[in-house]
């Protein structure tokens, strides 16, 4: 389908740096984020957690909690109807444990109580009798032979003979004669690669407020990336129509994809409907990193072919994923992503999915990508340095470009990536000099984008100011691009426009923020609402000019007459129209509904210098430029802010965190003390350039930018602490222990 | 749980002694809050000693400074005296948390918080720093290398709790340095450490060194063999090689989230020779 939505057009207000409008509240405290909601007669819930990483529920008893005065509700997972949808199934199943707990941290028993401190105490007189069963938490523990299965009767149909039943997923993607293609290689690498699962390490943990009434309507307000998500699950859950349960999202600290699924709404839900009164949830932060998702944790062999003038000839992956106690997609953005950013005449990429016990994963920025393309972006990287060759001069002579048959199937449009790659190879940065003990790595980046179910409603007050409603909850600056939009199109200053995020019932469904693709497609969907009303208002000037509707155009926020038969009129600015509105026909509004396609694939190339202490293994972070393509860059600092904050959490991944197990299962860094996201002082000022090459799919050529960012710093850190010790690294995370030891067995 | 802010001494360690099984000195709270707010500990009675006459004063004496229980990080690296005399002790205090940490956090929890990584210990042992006791039987000094036990052990008795440590005063030519390994710039606790305290005589020869290393057993190490291999030489190369290597023998590091037993071996070597040379420029010596 032939996308041609996007217009050129000289913009007063896209691309300028407007206030954001939450902006003084998020700095006073004022804004209100999901444990700030409290209602009268609220109950403090409080879950009990198992200590084990696999096993069987033998007896749960709670009656010395029940018989506590303060206790009001108390749940288990007798308490929800079984049978769900898989998923749906996998979801509730995740949050509370039905006869097998799958991994430390599972929920047992939730309890509501009249106090925090009467919550927990109960928690002390539940006894719970488990059967400790033998765990596996790594994927080559799953994989092997003989390996506890973790739920029985998941094995995916479409996974291969050889597998054992843990291996719930499996997927292939690619073309061409991969045996044609390495024959032709004058040098073929084979290496495997390991990535540790790591959180999305968003600052504000989950937390709720459920209100279940005795008619059956309920009430819920939550931290999340998606009301409406969270209503068809919950409903589903619960057992209710979806009109019966309304959901408001809270300002949002952070999601990162992680809140794109509930770990406590329908224990919070259930616990109300129990005890007939408001109940509060909210996670502490090691419940957040023991019982919600990270992403998934990762083994991938890469062979790649390469000719001696840098041609890649075949490439070649398999992807082992796990993600947690459940059957899970990641493997598929990550076999599709692998090879995405090579135009290969010959390529295959093949993944499986194993459980494992651990917490069932959740998205985390890219979903899958950041992985294989590290692992892929290594092997290339390994056979510049054997052929001497440039590696951005190789990734340009291998670049996916317009008309490239992706790895993955389509088709590529208007893309990117060739413009990225001459932006940083033009780039000062590209040829700075280097210190002792320093190096330089780059990668290339990529990730499909979203659109979706979307629903926007612009209302033109009478006083001349306009109410944008939209449902996406912001977690990245979206009611400022969205304000700025709907601004643009109108032809009226930034601050006449106030965008809010409404409730489920306020607006028709909208898909969750994630997939990057909430500028676009809410974008797209406000740009049409306002087009909607400025129909409206045309109509309403023609009928106080008395001429044909036809004759009346839009023009820099007025109304004018135009055309022959049009006559001499003023022309009407919005304000006057809005003003007027009550006797030309009522209050005006424009509204857009649609299943936005046309997202538009995003390319990035990152650029790390850092320097290797050769006697401990610490690795400072020197120099750090990012190279993106926006499409349009409706404000400037969120795109800028998305490019910087992909690449601080991609230098943590590469770098320090981790979730790391003892032998007995159970996680043992849940705190943030010794899960290391980077600190501010941990950082260089990331540099940013934005490549703006616009997206044939949206009428200001918007490309979703929040995720390919958080793809390119593995390879790209990985890349040059290989090249500065001389030792190709092979496992993530580069903490000092690991890259020392490299040192060491080099130095031997 | 009960609170008391006592303002005297005699009341403080009358209230310790009195519940001397679920008391506990609240100094900057900021490793007692975190471990009761995380379920760890559920103490009856909490001793604020903050607000006892003179225990948040740095005197001189004797040549040396005493430091009161309740001095902050941040009031302890704004005095110029001690901060010239005790450059490392002052910075091993320094990079314990953040600025919101150190505007709380004193040595004295620090040390009888009793963490085998603990960043002002080895500092105050290299120091050869003196803890003054108070409890019910009275007042006593001890050496600050004696007091921790064991992880989260001290020797303080039932009732006792520390009302000052003493910096003594130190020769011409002298100083100390004390560095960390963390994998992050800050915010975070040592993998290893090393405290490095020394006198140079003219020539630049060290004469007297002391070197204590943290986490790498359960209780801060003074090491002797590693000052035996500085003393009576200049940092050079070969003499940093046997500290180092006395250092990496001394010491008898775990496997753990934070590191395995071969790097915190390697790498406190590798501090405790850098930590040597900045003590060394300190004291006014060549390198
Ligand atoms: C965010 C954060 C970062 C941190 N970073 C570091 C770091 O980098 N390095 C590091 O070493 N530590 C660090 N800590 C731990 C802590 O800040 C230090 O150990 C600090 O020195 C403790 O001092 P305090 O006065 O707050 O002790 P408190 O919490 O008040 O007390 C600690 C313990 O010592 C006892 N105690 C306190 N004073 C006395 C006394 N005078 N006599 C007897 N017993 C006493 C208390 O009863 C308690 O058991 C960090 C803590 C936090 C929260």
């Amino acid at each position: 389908m032939a996308l041609d939505e996007y217009q050129k057009r000289d913009f007063k207000i896209i691309g300028t740096r407007q206030p954001r409008p939450d902006g003084i509240d998020k700095v006073t405290g004022r804004a209100l984020y999901g444990a700030d909601i409290t209602a009268p007669g609220m109950l403090y819930a409080a879950m009990l957690r198992a200590p084990h990483a696999h096993a069987n529920i033998k007896s749960i008893d709670t009656s010395r909690a029940e018989a506590m005065s303060e206790v009001k509700a108390v749940v288990t997972a007798a308490d929800f109807v079984q049978g769900l949808g898989d998923d749906t199934q996998d979801v509730i199943d995740a949050c509370i444990a039905r006869d097998k707990v799958l991994y430390d941290g599972h929920g047992v028993v939730a309890i509501a109580a009249t106090s925090r401190a009467a919550a927990r105490r109960a928690l002390k007189l539940i006894q719970v009798e488990y059967e400790v069963l033998p765990h596996a938490v790594e994927i080559d523990d799953a994989l092997a032979a003989g390996a506890p299965v973790i739920q029985a009767g998941r094995r995916g149909n479409k996974v291969p003979k050889g597998y054992n039943d843990n291996c719930t997923n499996w997927c292939e993607f690619g073309h061409g004669d991969l045996d044609a293609g390495f024959a032709k290689a004058d040098k073929i690498i084979s290496r495997s690669f390991r990535t540790a699962a790591t959180h999305q390490g968003y600052i504000e943990p989950h937390a709720c407020l459920a209100s279940m009434g005795p008619d059956g309507q309920g009430d819920l307000w939550c931290c999340t990336q998606g009301q409406y998500f969270v209503r068809t699950l919950c409903a589903e859950i619960i057992g209710m129509e979806e009109s019966r349960l309304r959901v408001t999202s809270s300002e949002i600290g952070g999601g990162f994809g992680g809140k794109t699924t509930v770990f406590i709404e329908p224990i919070a839900l259930m616990l109300s409907k129990k005890a007939g009164r408001p109940v509060k949830m909210t996670m502490s932060r090691d419940e957040v990193f023991k019982a919600t998702g990270p992403t998934v944790s990762s083994v991938t062999d890469v062979r790649i072919g390469m000719t001696r003038d840098g041609r890649i000839t075949a490439g070649e992956a398999f992807l082992r994923y796990q993600g947690g106690a459940f059957p899970c997609l990641t493997i598929f953005p990550g076999a599709q992503s692998a090879f995405a950013v090579y135009d290969l005449s010959a390529v295959r990429t093949r993944a499986v999915n194993v459980m494992t016990n651990r917490p069932r994963q959740a998205a985390y920025r890219a979903p899958g990508a950041p992985m294989a393309i590290y692992a892929v972006e290594s092997v290339v990287d390994e056979l510049c340095q054997e052929f001497g060759l440039d590696p951005l001069e190789v990734r340009l002579l291998n670049a996916a470009s317009k008309g490239t048959k992706s790895s993955y199937g389509p088709t590529f449009d208007d893309i990117g990536l060739l413009a990225t790659l001459k932006a940083a190879k033009a780039h000062p940065h590209y040829t700075a000099p280097l210190g002792p003990n320093q190096g330089r790595g780059l990668s290339c980046g990529f990730w499909f984008n979203f659109g979706g179910n979307t629903s926007v409603s612009l209302n033109v007050n009478f006083d001349g100011t306009i109410g944008v409603t939209e449902g996406n909850p912001d977690i990245g600056g979206s009611r400022v691009s969205i304000s700025m939009m709907a601004a643009e199109e109108l032809g009226v200053p930034y601050d006449k426009v106030r965008t809010i995020v409404a409730d489920t019932n306020s607006l028709g469904h909208n898909d969750v923020t994630d997939g990057s693709r909430v500028t676009f497609a809410v974008g797209l969907a406000t740009i049409k609402a306002a087009r909607a009303a400025i129909g409206e208002m045309c109509r309403r000037a023609a009928r106080v000019w008395d001429i044909d509707e036809d004759a009346v155009i839009w023009e820099d926020g007025h109304a004018k007459p135009a055309g022959p038969n049009a006559g001499s009129h003023q022309p009407m600015s919005l304000a006057e129209i809005a003003r007027q509105s009550p006797n030309t026909g009522g209050p005006i509004s424009g509204h857009h509904e649609v299943n936005a396609e046309g997202a538009g694939v995003s390319f990035g190339v990152h650029l790390c210098d850092l320097e290797v202490d050769p006697e401990t293994g610490f690795t400072t972070i020197l120099r750090y430029t990012v190279f993106q393509d926006a499409g349009r860059a409706i404000h400037p600092d969120f795109v800028e802010g998305q490019m910087q904050g992909g690449a601080a959490q991609g230098i943590g991944w590469a770098l320090n965190e981790e979730y790391i197990y003892g032998k007995d299962g159970r996680l043992q860094n849940a705190g943030f003390l010794d899960y290391r996201i980077p600190v501010a002082s941990d950082l260089p000022k990331i540099d940013t350039v934005i490549l703006e090459i616009p997206n044939p799919g949206h009428p200001y050529g918007v490309r979703g930018v929040g995720e390919t960012s958080i793809v390119p710093p593995l390879a790209a850190i990985s890349n040059a602490v290989s090249r500065t010790i001389g030792v190709r690294m092979q496992e993530l995370p580069m903490s000092p222990p690991k890259i020392l030891a490299a040192i060491k067995s080099a130095g031997n | 749980m009960q609170y008391a802010a006592p303002t005297t001494t005699e009341e403080a360690a009358r209230l310790l002694a009195s519940n001397p099984k679920a008391a506990r000195v609240l100094a900057g709270g900021t490793d007692l809050l975190v471990q009761i707010r995380a379920g760890m500990i559920a103490p009856d009675l909490l001793v604020d000693i903050k607000k006892i006459n003179g225990i948040r004063d740095i005197t001189a004496e004797g040549g040396g400074y005493r430091i009161g229980a309740a001095v902050s990080g941040a009031e302890l690296g704004e005095h110029a005296g001690v901060v010239a005399m005790w450059p490392g002790v002052v910075e091993a205090v320094e990079l314990i948390g953040s600025t919101q940490v150190q505007g709380r956090c004193t040595m004295a929890g620090n040390l009888c918080n009793a963490s085998p990584a603990a960043d002002s210990v080895p500092a105050l042992v290299a120091a050869d720093a003196v803890a003054r006791i108070v409890g019910p039987r009275g007042e006593r000094n001890v050496a600050v290398l004696d007091i921790p036990r064991g992880v989260g052990k001290t020797s303080l008795e039932a009732g006792e709790f520390i009302t000052s440590i003493y910096l003594p005063k130190r020769p011409d030519r002298a100083s100390d340095a004390y560095l960390r390994f963390i994998p992050r710039t800050e915010m975070d606790i040592a993998v290893c450490s090393a405290g490095v305290s020394l006198t140079l005589d003219s020539k630049g020869i060290i004469t007297e060194a002391r070197v204590a290393l943290g986490a790498v057993a359960p209780t801060v190490l003074l090491v002797s063999e590693a000052a035996k291999a500085l003393i009576g030489h200049k940092p050079d190369d070969a003499t940093l090689a046997a500290l180092g290597k006395a250092c990496s023998d001394a010491c008898k590091p775990i496997d753990d989230k934070r590191g395995t037993i071969e790097f915190r071996r390697d790498v406190v070597a590798v501090l405790a020779g850098r930590a040597a040379r900045i003590a060394c420029q300190r004291a006014g010596g060549s390198l």
